[in-house]
C-alpha cells in the first residue's frame, strides 16, 4: 500500500537529491583528497630515498672488518689495501652512550617516580615537569656547548667523559618523560593492594609499580639510548674525534655520528665508503629500536584492555 | 595507628616501624632531590653560558645582537648575519613544512583510509623523526643538493630579477638547507596535529555533515579552526628544532655568515657556527663570543617552546 | 514524506536492524520508542545517511524521500542532508560564534551578502524560540549558552538550511527537565512547517509531541540479541493505549503504566 505524498505532488524530489553541487565545491573537495596524498607522499620519499641511498652505499662494504679494524690511512701508490674499519668509533659511541646511560637513566627513573608517585600537583613537581619539557626543547648543540664549558674547559682536553655529560643531559628528559607516562598507566588499585599487604612505599614502588610499568620504561630508554647514539652536535667538540682507539675517558674519542660529519668531505674513497656503512649501522640502529620499542608499547597495552 | 591491636609487644613493633617510615621518608627525599635535579640542570645551562659569555658580553654588550661581522681574524665579533641565517632557514622550512604536515596528520586522521594501511604509514612518518640527523645531512649533500641544483639554477634563470633568486647557486645555501630542515621538522608537527585533530569530538564532524558539508569543507571550516592551537603548538615546537637543528643544516647551508636576500647564497645558522668553530677556538674572545651565540641560541629556543608549551597546556586544560 | 521499505542495515557482517517497513507521514512528529539496543537510532540514522559516516555500513531495501531512492547512486549526500536535517543525542555546536554557527549551513550553500545572512539567523533563532535570549549577544562563543540553549541553537543551526524533515536522536537526554520543555514546545511549533522523526527514550514524551509512534525492540528469546525489528507502527494514541503487539504492551505497560 503505498499512501499519497501530498508534499510528492508539489516538489520533484528526484531532481533536489541528484542534483550535483556546484563545480567549485566538488572540485575542491576532490583537489583537496589528491592534495593530501600528494603531500603525504611527499613526506615519506625522503625516508624511503634516504634509506635506499644508505643501504646501496653502505651494504656493498660492510664487513666484519668494519667493526674491528681502524680507518685505514690515505692509500699510497701502489700499497697493497689496508683494512678499514670504524672499530674506534664503535668503541667510542658504546663507552659514550654506555656512560650516559649510566648517568641518565637512574636520575632519570628516580625522577620520574617522585613525579609519578609521591608529588602529583606540588609545586616542585610542577617546576619540575617544566622543567623537563623545556630540557627536552633546549638543541642538543647547546647540551654540547654545556658539557664544553663545564668539563673541557676545566680539564683542558676533549674526552670521552665531556661527550658523556652532553649526552646525558640529552637524554635525561626523554627517560623522564617515557617513565612518568609508564608509572601513570599502573592503575591505583595496584598501589593500594601492596599498601594494605603492609608493603612501604619503597616496596610498593620498585616491587609492584615499577615492575609492572618495567616495559614503557625499557621502551622509553632504549628509544633514548637510540637517540643519544645517533647524535652528533654534542659531540662534535667534546668528545671531538681521533683515527685511533680511544686512550681513555678523558682523551679524545671517537664515535660513528662525528666520523661521518668528518669524513663527508674527505677526497679518499675509503674513508667516503666507510661513512656510508657507519651511516647504515646507525640508521639500522635507531630504526631497529623504534620498531622495538613500537611493539613493546602495542603489546601491554592491548593485553590490558 | 592501630597500637595495641596486635599482640606484640608495642616496642618491637615501635622501632620496625619508625625503621620502614625513615627508610620510606628517606626514598622520597632521594627522588625528590632527583626531580630538583632536572630544574638544576636547566639553570646550570643557562649560568654557564652566561658565565662563559662575560668576557664577549663585556667587550661587545648589545651591540653583538646588531653588528653583522663574524671576523675571528680580527676578533670582531657580531651574530647578526647568523641569527638572521638562523630565523630565515626555519621559518622558510615552517613554510614549507606546515600545509605538508597538517596535509600528512589530516590523510592519516580522516578516514580516507582503512586503518590496516593507516598505521604503518602513521609509523613511517614517526621515523622520520628517528633519523639521525647527521645522515640528513649526508643524504643533503649527496642526492638533495645535486637535485635541487638544476631548479635553483632555473629560479635564478627565469626569475633572477627577484631578490629571492638573484644570485647564481652555489649547490649549498639557505634553500636547501631549507628543504631538510623542513623535511626533519614534519614529523614532529604532524604528530601533534594528528593528536589534536584526532581528540576533537566526532561531533563536530558529524553536525558538520548533516548541515550538508563536505568532507574538506568539514576540515577547513570547522576541525582546523577548533584544533588551531593545538596545532599552533605542534608548529611551534617544529620552529623550536628547526631552530636548534645543527649536523644537517651545517652540512647543506654553506656556512657563510652574510645577510642576503637570495635563498640560493650560502648561510649560516647559529647551530653550524657553534658545530663548526668551537672545535678550534682558542682565543678567549672567540670562545667567548660562541658562548654568547649559544646563549642567544638558547634563549631563542626557550622563548619558542613556552610558548609550544603554553599553547599545549591550553589544550589540556580545555580538553578536562 | 519518507517510505521504507524492507529495510535491513547491517553493519559489517551483523545485521542491526531487519525488515522495518513504514511510512513517515509529512507535517507530523514521528517517535521512536524502544529499549537501548533496539536499532532505532541506527534505523533514524539511515534516513539521512549520516550513519555511514561513524562506520562502514550496508543496506538493503529501499528508503525515499519524496519518492526518491536515497540510496540510489547518483544520490548528492549533502543534498540530501540538507533536505533531512539532523539534531543529534548531545547538543554540538561548533566552537564559534552563535552567528556563525547558524549561518555555517547557508554559506555552504553560496549564500552570501551580510543581509541575506543577518535574514537568515533571524528567522532561524526565532523559529527555534531562541532570539530573545540571545540577540545581543550574537557574535558571542556558543560554547558559553546553556545545555538546552545549545539544542536549540542546534535546532535553528538546521533550520537555516530549510530541511523538510528534521531528525532528532534523543534530543532531549541530556537537558534538564525545564529545558527538555522548551525543546518539546519548539517540536510541536515546528511541525506546521516540517516532518519530524524522533528518537526517544522517554515514553511520556513520545506521548506529548507525537501523532505517530513506532515501536522498536529486539529479540532476546535466542540468548543473544537478534536485529531491531519495528514491532509495532501506528498512531500514538493507540499505540499506547490499546497496543495490538503483546511486546509493545508489556514495554508501555512497564515504562508508562
Amino acid at each position: 500500500m503505498h499512501p499519497v505524498d501530498p508534499q510528492g505532488a508539489e516538489t520533484d524530489g528526484s531532481k533536489i537529491l541528484v542534483e550535483p553541487l556546484s563545480w567549485d565545491r566538488t572540485l575542491f573537495n576532490q583537489f583537496m583528497t589528491v592534495l593530501a596524498f600528494v603531500f603525504l607522499a611527499l613526506a615519506l620519499l625522503p625516508l624511503l630515498a634516504l634509506l635506499f641511498e644508505v643501504l646501496r652505499l653502505g651494504l656493498p662494504n660492510l664487513s666484519l672488518e668494519s667493526f674491528t679494524a681502524l680507518p685505514a690511512p690515505p692509500p699510497l701508490e701502489g700499497d697493497p689495501p689496508e683494512p678499514n674499519g670504524f672499530g674506534n668509533a664503535i668503541q667510542g659511541t658504546l663507552i659514550m652512550v654506555g656512560l650516559a646511560s649510566l648517568i641518565s637513566i637512574p636520575a632519570g627513573v628516580l625522577a620520574a617516580i617522585y613525579l609519578s608517585e609521591f608529588a602529583k600537583g606540588s609545586q616542585i613537581a610542577a617546576w619540575s615537569r617544566f622543567a623537563t619539557n623545556i630540557l627536552s626543547g633546549v638543541p642538543s648543540i647547546v647540551m654540547g656547548v654545556f658539557a664544553y664549558a663545564v668539563i673541557v674547559l676545566s680539564t683542558k682536553t676533549f674526552s670521552a667523559f665531556a661527550g658523556s655529560v652532553a649526552l646525558s643531559v640529552l637524554m635525561l628528559p626523554i627517560v623522564v618523560r617515557a617513565t612518568e607516562g609508564a608509572l601513570n598507566l599502573v592503575p591505583d588499585s595496584l598501589r593500594q593492594g601492596a599498601v594494605a599487604l603492609g608493603a612501604t612505599k619503597v616496596q610498593t614502588t620498585f616491587l609492584v609499580v615499577v615492575a609492572t610499568a618495567l616495559p614503557g620504561i625499557v621502551t622509553g630508554v632504549l628509544l633514548a639510548v637510540a637517540r643519544a647514539a645517533g647524535e652528533t652536535a654534542p659531540l662534535v667538540f667534546t668528545a671531538l674525534y681521533t683515527d685511533l682507539w680511544s686512550e681513555g675517558l678523558f682523551s679524545p674519542t671517537a664515535s660513528l655520528s662525528v666520523l661521518i660529519f668528518n669524513f663527508y668531505n674527505d677526497p679518499d674513497p675509503n674513508r667516503i665508503q666507510l661513512l656510508w656503512t657507519a651511516a647504515l649501522i646507525l640508521v639500522g640502529l635507531v630504526l631497529f629500536t623504534s620498531i622495538l620499542s613500537r611493539l613493546a608499547i602495542r603489546s601491554p597495552s592491548t593485553q590490558r584492555r | 595507628m592501630a597500637q595495641g591491636v596486635a599482640p606484640l609487644p608495642q616496642q618491637v613493633l615501635g622501632t620496625g616501624r619508625s625503621l620502614r617510615r625513615r627508610v620510606d621518608q628517606a626514598f622520597i627525599v632521594v627522588t625528590g632531590l632527583f626531580a630538583l635535579l632536572i630544574v638544576a640542570v636547566l639553570l646550570t645551562i643557562a649560568a654557564q653560558l652566561a658565565y662563559q659569555a662575560w668576557p664577549a658580553v663585556q667587550a661587545f654588550g648589545l651591540s653583538f645582537l646588531t653588528s653583522a661581522t663574524w671576523d675571528v681574524i680580527d676578533s670582531k665579533f657580531g651574530v647578526l648575519a647568523i641569527a638572521y641565517g638562523t630565523l630565515v632557514s626555519s621559518l622558510l622550512a615552517l613554510l614549507l613544512a606546515v600545509p605538508v604536515s597538517i596535509g600528512v596528520a589530516l590523510a592519516l586522521t580522516e578516514d580516507f583510509l582503512p586503518a590496516v594501511v593507516r598505521t604503518p604509514l602513521a609509523f613511517l612518518v614517526e621515523l622520520l623523526a628517528a633519523v639521525p640527523s647527521v645522515v640528513y645531512g649526508l643524504w643533503g649533500v649527496n642526492v638533495l643538493v645535486p637535485l635541487l641544483f638544476p631548479l635553483m639554477e632555473w629560479l635564478n634563470l627565469k626569475f633572477g630579477w627577484i631578490p629571492l633568486f638573484s644570485t647564481p647557486p652555489q649547490g649549498p645555501g639557505m634553500l636547501p638547507a631549507a628543504v631538510v630542515l623542513s623535511i626533519m621538522i614534519l614529523p614532529t608537527i604532524a604528530a601533534i596535529s594528528r593528536d589534536v585533530l584526532s581528540v576533537l569530538p566526532t561531533e563536530f564532524r558529524s553536525a558538520s555533515m548533516a548541515l550538508g558539508g563536505t568532507r574538506w569543507e568539514t576540515i577547513f571550516r570547522v576541525l582546523l579552526p577548533a584544533g588551531a592551537s593545538g596545532i599552533l603548538g605542534g608548529v611551534m615546537l617544529g620552529l623550536g628544532r628547526a631552530l636548534g637543528e645543527t649536523m644537517a643544516v651545517t652540512m647543506v647551508i654553506g656556512n657563510a655568515p652574510q645577510i642576503s636576500p637570495s635563498l640560493l647564497d650560502p648561510a649560516q645558522t647559529i647551530a653550524s657556527l657553534l658545530a663548526t668553530q668551537f672545535g678550534e677556538a682558542s682565543e678567549p674572545l672567540h670562545v667567548g663570543a660562541l658562548m654568547y651565540a649559544a646563549l642567544v641560541l638558547f634563549g631563542l629556543t626557550l622563548l619558542v617552546n613556552m610558548i609550544a608549551e603554553l599553547l599545549v597546556r591550553t589544550i589540556q586544560l580545555e580538553r578536562t | 514524506m519518507l517510505k521504507v521499505r524492507d529495510l535491513n542495515i547491517y553493519y559489517g557482517q551483523k545485521l542491526a536492524v531487519a525488515g522495518v517497513s513504514m511510512d513517515i507521514p509529512p507535517r507530523q512528529v514521528t517517535a521512536m520508542i524502544g529499549p537501548s539496543g533496539c536499532g532505532k537510532s541506527t534505523f533514524l540514522k539511515s534516513l539521512n545517511r549520516i550513519g555511514e559516516l561513524d562506520s562502514p555500513m550496508r543496506i538493503k531495501g529501499l528508503v525515499e524521500f519524496l519518492g526518491q531512492d536515497i540510496y540510489a547512486s547518483r544520490v548528492n549526500l549533502q543534498r540530501l542532508r540538507i533536505q533531512v536535517g539532523m539534531v543529534f543525542q548531545k547538543p554540538n555546536p561548533f566552537p564559534m560564534s552563535i552567528y556563525e554557527n547558524i549561518v555555517y549551513g547557508p554559506r555552504l550553500n553560496g549564500t552570501r551578502g551580510s543581509d541575506q545572512l543577518d535574514q537568515i539567523v533571524e528567522k532561524a533563532l526565532k523559529q527555534a524560540v531562541l532570539w530573545d535570549e540571545v540577540k545581543h549577544k550574537l557574535k558571542e562563543s556558543a560554547l558559553g549558552l546553556s545545555g538546552g540553549q545549545q539544542q536549540r541553537l542546534c535546532i535553528a543551526r538546521c533550520l537555516a538550511v530549510t530541511p523538510k524533515v528534521l531528525l532528532m536522536d534523543e534530543p532531549c537526554s541530556a537537558l534538564d527537565p525545564i529545558s527538555t520543555l522548551k525543546v518539546e514546545e519548539l517540536i510541536r511549533d515546528l511541525q506546521q512547517e516540517l516532518t519530524i522523526v524522533i528518537v526517544t527514550h522517554n515514553l511520556q514524551q513520545a506521548a506529548r509531541v507525537a501523532q505517530q509512534t513506532a515501536f522498536f525492540s529486539v529479540d532476546l528469546s535466542q540468548g543473544v540479541a537478534g536485529p531491531g525489528q519495528l514491532i509495532e507502527f501506528g498512531p500514538t494514541r493507540q499505540l499506547f493505549e490499546s497496543p495490538k503487539d503483546e511486546r509493545t504492551r508489556d514495554y508501555v505497560m512497564g515504562r508508562f503504566g
